[in-house]
């Protein structure tokens, strides 16, 4: 008895002692509000104001396009809207906020596309892209549609410019779809800008705070943004074994599938190691966070697992065809090799690096014991 | 021997401390039921879920749609009528029959200490709680008595001495005291607590909470207990159960456990606190010496028979052999779980799952990789996917609804499950060829668990 209460003597000293001196390994003790700074201000504010300055710019293309339909404005666009696309493989982790209240993601990048409504807005040249129904008419695949996807050849795509008896039409739809796309980017973009970032920063103990949000959006954006839709459902994952080549990203300009899933898989990486964007320089975010918890399996640190598959889904993604409808067709196994690399990790990250990090996948609300 | 035991049974002693009891733990159980339907969970567990996890052989138990609120109002009704000692054996055979109706209606939601309330209510069905402070006492004499058979108010602190030591019996295993696992990983979500929370991020603050949690459990009781030591052991509990109310979403359970410690104290403590009580109520107090149970009382003959004493000596025997019977399981019990509930293992793993489900009917052709917040709330998916049962009755029901809402003819269920335990890298859990539709439920060990292929050794 006496020795259990000297023990516990003993630990309270200690204990008091200690938090005195602060001392040698306090790194584990991780400064959460730091870590939401770099995100705002290195990684999430500068992907965004870059996504909508491109934007600015797609904008511009199209206007010089539309308003001079020939090949080489088609050109311009066509690289400036690729440019575009890639960088907002970046953004689509950061479903928060106006992102979220201005459904980014559903009205940005829904595909496959429907073509058919597409065609029937353009006639009937009365459409909201506001509305819900409207989400899988707009955006980046719409976009691929409308200068890829008109005809087989670009004369063929320029004739729906010019000479066709709707030209107008075209052209509105055209405008009106990157118009959308920047009028959202601008509200998120200053949203950020005008007080979010504060409130962001400040949310960061809580359980429902925002670096919780922002694990469970990043986790999700790698499950269900990016080994589902762009690769796990066309190389029938979900479907059996029946394949879909026509449901892969970017399907009408059809070599731009791979460009854009490593683009999607290294947002996903630097986001996890805080780099800087556009940068290779790492900062405060998950891998540091995993790391000064002590996270470790197997003898290895868990970021170090994390990042190795990371650089797995990169190679095995290397071996693809440019054009993913070709690969399913030709060989789709390589496809199912990508998935699992990517699975892999989806369970890296949402099992092992969530539990390790004491974070909660959608807060659960209740007791536990 | 038998004269002993005799002996015992017929012993006397005061009544006050289960009358504090029974006062205590009505108003414990009635704010606790308020907590619970005011913070909306009355809703959200067990409204809300178009589907609902079942206890093996209790499948019946449902939730009653939006009468559910009426079975919470009559349980914290029953919660109040026990405190006040009105009618009390009727209400508290209410009590235990509705709360634990409630606990049976979704397992997502089990804790231990639910169990350790339905089991302290049962018990208290057997027991002269109302002899005393009680209206039932007040109003009909032959009720009130002033001693009660002395196994009545042990019997509450075996119940108590079962969870603690139990509790610390299963901390003896290698993962808590040799890598401080799970605590290694909790200990550090906290480390923006005020003063504390600089210590709670190094590695030897998880040992020493590891050893001083195993260390408390299991000898706590023998504090209490020892008259000499009494004093300083409920201090202990105070620090105890307030520390992990901070560190841990544990509800209500610390004050439970606090306040339950009690009884351990002298009938002269609990006399003290009641007479406050009374005189807050305005009814001064009065305690006879009367050193017999009166011939007049009910008790006399009710508790002059052997029944009573028989099944409670019965129901803690199941009670002493229930925990161990994970040794009749094969694998791992952290990973297979096969006999993990009602066995006071509390806190004790830091376990995350992922599971996929497939289903594919090869008489429609058809195939489906399943969404599954389109049938479970976070809560429900977060605890089916590492546990087995869960996953077995899940399976069951999406087998179930793809044929009735789907026009399946007997569709295949196979899961790609992936779980983590306690710090170890997540991996392969089901075997993803077993059609789990074809599996039923049992107390047979799990054949379609994967191995564990790992060694937790102790208890």
């Amino acid at each position: 008895m006496r020795k259990l209460f000297f023990v516990i003597s003993i630990l309270v000293i200690v204990t008091a002692c200690s938090s005195e001196s602060g001392s040698e390994n306090n790194n584990a003790n991780y400064n959460k509000e730091a870590m939401l700074t770099n995100w705002a201000d290195n990684i999430i504010i500068p992907a965004f104001t870059d996504y909508q300055a491109n934007l600015a710019l797609l904008g511009t293309s199209a206007n010089t396009f539309t308003s001079n339909p020939n090949a080489n404005n088609l050109d311009n666009l066509r690289s400036t809207y690729v440019e575009t696309y890639k960088t907002y493989q970046h953004i689509g982790i950061f479903d928060i906020g106006k992102a979220t209240d201005l459904h980014l993601l559903e009205s940005a990048n829904t595909y496959p596309t429907d073509t058919e409504n597409i065609e029937f807005n353009i006639t009937d040249g009365e459409y909201n892209l506001n509305s819900q129904a409207q989400f899988s008419s707009q955006g980046f695949p719409a976009l691929d549609y409308m200068l890829y996807g008109l005809g087989n050849d670009d004369e063929t795509v320029l004739t729906y410019y010019s000479s066709n008896i709707n030209a107008d039409g075209y052209k509105q739809y055209l405008t009106d779809l990157i118009a959308k796309l920047k009028e959202v980017a601008d509200a998120i973009v200053n949203d950020w800008n005008t007080g979010y970032r504060a409130a962001f920063i400040n949310n960061s103990n809580a359980v429902t705070g925002s670096l919780n949000q922002m694990a469970n959006n990043f986790v999700k954006n790698f499950e269900k943004d990016v080994r589902a839709p762009k690769v796990g459902i066309p190389s029938g994952m979900f479907s059996n074994g029946t394949l879909f080549p026509d449901k892969v990203e970017a399907y009408y300009q059809n070599n731009l599938s791979k460009t854009l899933l490593i683009e999607a898989v290294n947002a996903s990486k630097d986001f996890f190691n805080g780099r800087t964007y556009g940068t290779t320089t790492g900062g405060s975010g998950l891998k540091e966070f995993l790391d000064a918890v002590g996270a470790q399996a197997s003898g290895e640190n868990l970021s170090t697992i994390i990042n190795n598959q990371y650089n797995t889904i990169i190679s095995s993604t290397n071996e693809l065809d440019n054009s993913f409808s070709e690969q399913i067709t030709n060989d789709n196994s390589k496809m199912l090799a990508t998935y699992d690399a990517l699975q892999q990790n989806v369970v890296y990250l949402k099992v092992d690096m969530i539990s390790a990090l004491s974070l909660t996948i959608d807060y659960v609300d209740g007791d536990g014991d | 021997m038998y004269q002993k035991i005799s002996a015992y049974y017929n012993s006397i002693t005061d009544t006050a401390p289960l009358a504090f009891f029974r006062i205590a733990f009505g108003i414990m159980m009635f704010f606790s039921l308020l907590r619970f339907a005011l913070n909306g969970w009355i809703y959200k567990f067990y409204i809300a879920p178009k589907f609902h996890f079942t206890y093996y052989g209790f499948s019946w138990v449902k939730p009653l749609g939006y009468y559910t609120y009426l079975l919470f109002g009559i349980c914290t009704i029953s919660a109040i009528l026990v405190a006040i000692g009105y009618k009390y054996r009727i209400s508290i055979i209410i009590f235990f029959v509705s709360f634990t109706y409630i606990e049976l209606m979704d397992k997502t939601y089990y804790l231990n200490h639910y169990y350790f309330i339905s089991l302290v209510s049962f018990t208290l069905i057997f027991l002269p709680a109302n002899a005393f402070c009680s209206i039932d006492a007040k109003t009909n004499t032959n009720i009130k008595s002033n001693k009660v058979p002395k196994y009545t108010i042990d019997i509450l602190k075996i119940l108590l001495a079962i969870v603690y030591i139990y509790a610390g019996i299963a901390k003896l295993n290698s993962d808590w005291l040799l890598n401080a696992m799970p605590l290694k990983i909790w200990l550090p979500a906290n480390a923006n607590l005020p003063l504390i929370g600089n210590l709670l991020v190094k590695t030897w603050a998880a040992y020493a909470f590891s050893y001083i949690g195993a260390i408390y459990d299991l000898f706590i009781v023998v504090l209490l207990l020892n008259k000499r030591t009494r004093l300083f052991g409920f201090m202990l509990v105070v620090t105890f159960h307030v520390l992990t109310r901070i560190l841990f979403p544990i509800g209500v359970f610390p004050f439970v456990m606090i306040i339950s410690s009690l009884i351990f104290f002298d009938a002269s403590f609990h006399k003290k606190v009641l007479a406050l009580i009374m005189k807050l109520f305005g009814y001064p107090l009065t305690f006879s010496t009367t050193q017999e149970i009166s011939e007049n009382s009910i008790f006399s003959k009710k508790y002059k028979s052997r029944w009573i004493p028989i099944l409670l000596t019965l129901f803690i025997s199941i009670q002493l052999v229930l925990p161990f019977r994970y040794l009749a399981y094969p694998g791992e019990l952290f990973w297979t779980e096969e006999g993990y509930r009602f066995s006071w293992r509390v806190m004790l793993m830091e376990k995350a799952g992922y599971a996929q489900f497939s289903v594919a009917d090869t008489a429609t052709n058809s195939y489906k990789v399943v969404d599954n917040s389109e049938f479970l709330t976070r809560f429900q998916e977060k605890q089916m996917s590492f546990q087995p049962d869960f996953i077995l009755e899940y399976a069951h029901y999406l087998h179930d609804y793809y044929i009735q809402k789907k026009g399946m003819k007997d569709p295949i269920i196979k899961v790609n499950c992936y779980v983590a335990l306690n710090g170890r890298l997540s991996k392969p859990y089901i075997d993803p060829n077993v059609n789990l539709a074809k599996q039923d439920e049992s107390f047979k060990p799990k054949t379609w668990i994967l191995p564990f292929e790992d060694n937790i050794q102790g208890f």
